[in-house]
């Protein structure tokens, strides 16, 4: 039987890679006790971390949801000169490296880009501050809302939208009772994704943020930098709730897949 | 006229679908748009409603012109060969739908819904969803859907084709009955003759972008315009270049002047009536009879007999291939 050593070789491979290491996370992070796990994420600069991911996450979340309903209504109900490029370029946040989209954002929205120039002229610094942090955040999860909804508007069809149309709804009165709610699995499926990314994301919001401990510090940024300073603890204990957050968010999907299929 | 369609061009990209449509379909009728699938009709109705914009030509309703209303604005019902059921919404949300978007009273939809779904049969369904209805039954929500909002007009696209045959013959004698209770305007697409026939008023049939010919179902069975109607209407058989229906040929033993001699072949019995398949020269031929003439002839296979139309019988001249 070659089915046993197989099943043997893929447990070993995943509690090597998966489980074995988040185990150990969630182990150092209560080595000392549910007490010091509280006082390490009490401290002001892990509520503050924790606060700018927090907005980081709603503000790309929103943004990308906004757009990713849009331009996904208008990649499958419309057609117009460019739209296959426009499709693949949706697609070139997953392929480009997170650090490369930072680098390239402040060659545009830096102090001393024309664009960013001019922004902070008029009192918006967008790099090394919250914008920036928001744009990068937006940019590598740009694809996630689309593509969940994509293929369900291509399978919804435009019958029922017609026959709104025909029953004298408007178009807004049409996207909002009718496809709206025949999409609204998906783009919570796309939400969740996005959030997902949005609240784990380092490589870009790193380069854009300046790490600036206390303003500018994500939870993910937080976990680094305790850690380079050998403040184990706390680097362990955010790490842990944003391990849990991210289960959490799974379990979500999971739930939304299933309704999706009734 | 109800519609009025002049002089309407259209093409998918450098495919013609509809080519110098013109046509006026009456107030309280019930016409049909009837031919082959490809033939425009469906793209025809669709230009109706709105729901595509003809490239040259007018489309007026009810004395306005509509060409460039959206169909939001143009008060047709329509009804789509797939039900376009809105499948987040109960059957009485469905009905509702078209009186919700025009903010009436909720009292007034309420009445009106009742209303509607007690002509539908679908009383008992209000609060079930699409997916718990038969499909006969959602056609029937959509009928309801599209007539409560009162429309100018009714457009019905293929409605009876994604159901099977039982359900399809009960929901058109239900629909011309329906027709004659509601008298709205109603114009539907059928690539079936017979329910063409069956149920409309005036029937136009279509083939190749063009209107090929209008009038009654009698009058287009018994006089058609051409061969391409004539064959598509009913059967028919070639004698001596000749399109004739099979039951306007008269057969006899003996030689007759324009008689086609002919080999009989296969004799079939479809109950009340008997057809006879025989073989002339190089071409098939056939003809259709009572039992009763077919008795008296006591023919069979092998028999020499001569075909001829039927001295009453309105023959087309067949258009060489």
């Amino acid at each position: 039987m070659a089915r046993l050593p197989l099943r043997v070789l893929a447990l070993l491979y995943l509690l090597l890679l998966l489980v074995l290491p988040v185990v150990l996370v969630a182990w150092r992070t209560f080595e000392h006790g549910v007490g010091a796990f509280v006082d390490a994420l009490s401290t002001p600069n892990a509520i503050h971390a924790f606060a700018v991911t927090g907005s980081v996450a709603v503000w790309s979340v929103l943004a990308n949801t906004l757009f990713g309903v849009g331009m996904a209504v208008l990649l499958v109900r419309h057609r117009f000169p460019g739209k296959r490029i426009v499709n693949a370029l949706i697609d070139l946040p997953l392929a480009v490296s997170p650090v490369v989209v930072g680098l390239a954002l402040i060659l545009v929205y830096g102090r001393f880009a024309p664009v960013g120039g001019w922004l902070e002229r008029h009192g918006l610094q967008v790099i090394f501050s919250l914008p920036g942090m928001v744009l990068a955040t937006i940019f590598v999860s740009l694809p996630l809302v689309v593509r969940a909804i994509v293929p369900v508007l291509e399978e919804l069809g435009e019958d029922q939208e017609q026959a709104a149309h025909t029953l004298g709804a408007s178009r807004w009165q049409t996207f909002r009772r009718i496809t709206l709610p025949g999409i609204r699995g998906a783009l919570g499926y796309g939400v969740v994704l996005c959030l997902a990314r949005a609240l784990g994301e380092y490589g870009a919001v790193a380069v854009v943020s300046g790490r600036q401990v206390g303003q500018t510090q994500t939870a993910t940024l937080f976990v680094e930098e305790r850690y380079q300073n050998f403040d184990t603890g706390s680097a362990f204990a955010v790490a842990t709730v944003l391990a849990l957050a991210a289960v959490l968010i799974l379990l979500v999907t999971k739930l939304l897949r299933r309704k999706e299929v009734l | 006229m109800a519609i009025e369609v002049r002089d309407v061009n259209k093409a998918f990209g450098a495919t013609p679908v509809l080519t110098g449509i013109t046509l006026d379909i009456a107030a309280g009728s019930l016409t049909a748009l009837l031919g082959p699938s490809g033939g425009g009709k469906s793209t025809l109705l669709r230009v109706i409603a709105g729901l595509e914009q003809p490239d040259t030509g007018t489309v007026t309703i009810n004395g306005v012109d509509a060409t460039r209303l959206s169909p939001q604005r143009r008060n047709v019902g329509f009804v789509f060969q797939h039900y376009a059921a809105f499948k987040h919404l109960t059957v009485l949300r469905n009905v509702a739908f078209g009186l919700e978007v025009r903010k009436r009273p909720k009292a007034e939809v309420r009445a009106r819904v009742r209303e509607l779904l007690e002509l539908v049969h679908l009383e008992q369904m209000a609060d079930r969803y699409p997916a718990q209805l038969s499909g006969g039954q959602r056609q029937r929500m959509a009928l309801a859907r599209a007539l409560a909002v009162e429309p100018e007009v009714l457009l019905l696209d293929e409605p009876f084709g994604a159901l099977d045959a039982q359900v399809r013959k009960e929901l058109r004698t239900w629909l011309r009955r329906l027709h004659d209770e509601v008298h709205v305007t109603t114009v539907f697409v059928t690539h079936d003759q017979e329910e063409a026939m069956d149920v409309a008023d005036e029937i136009v049939v279509l083939a190749d972008g063009r209107v090929q010919q209008v009038g009654r179902p009698s009058e287009i069975y018994e006089n058609p315009a051409n061969p391409f109607v004539m064959g598509f209407l009913g059967p028919i058989t070639v004698l001596n270049g000749q399109l004739v229906r099979p039951h306007d040929v008269e057969l006899s033993r003996t030689p007759v002047d324009g008689g086609v001699e002919a080999v009989v072949t296969r004799i079939v019995s479809l109950g009340f009536e008997i057809r006879i398949e025989a073989r002339a020269g190089g071409a098939d031929v056939w003809a259709q009879l009572t039992d009763a003439s077919a008795r008296a002839l006591d023919v069979r296979p092998g028999d020499t007999l001569y075909f001829r139309p039927a001295a009453t019988a309105n023959a087309l001249t067949a258009v060489p291939v």
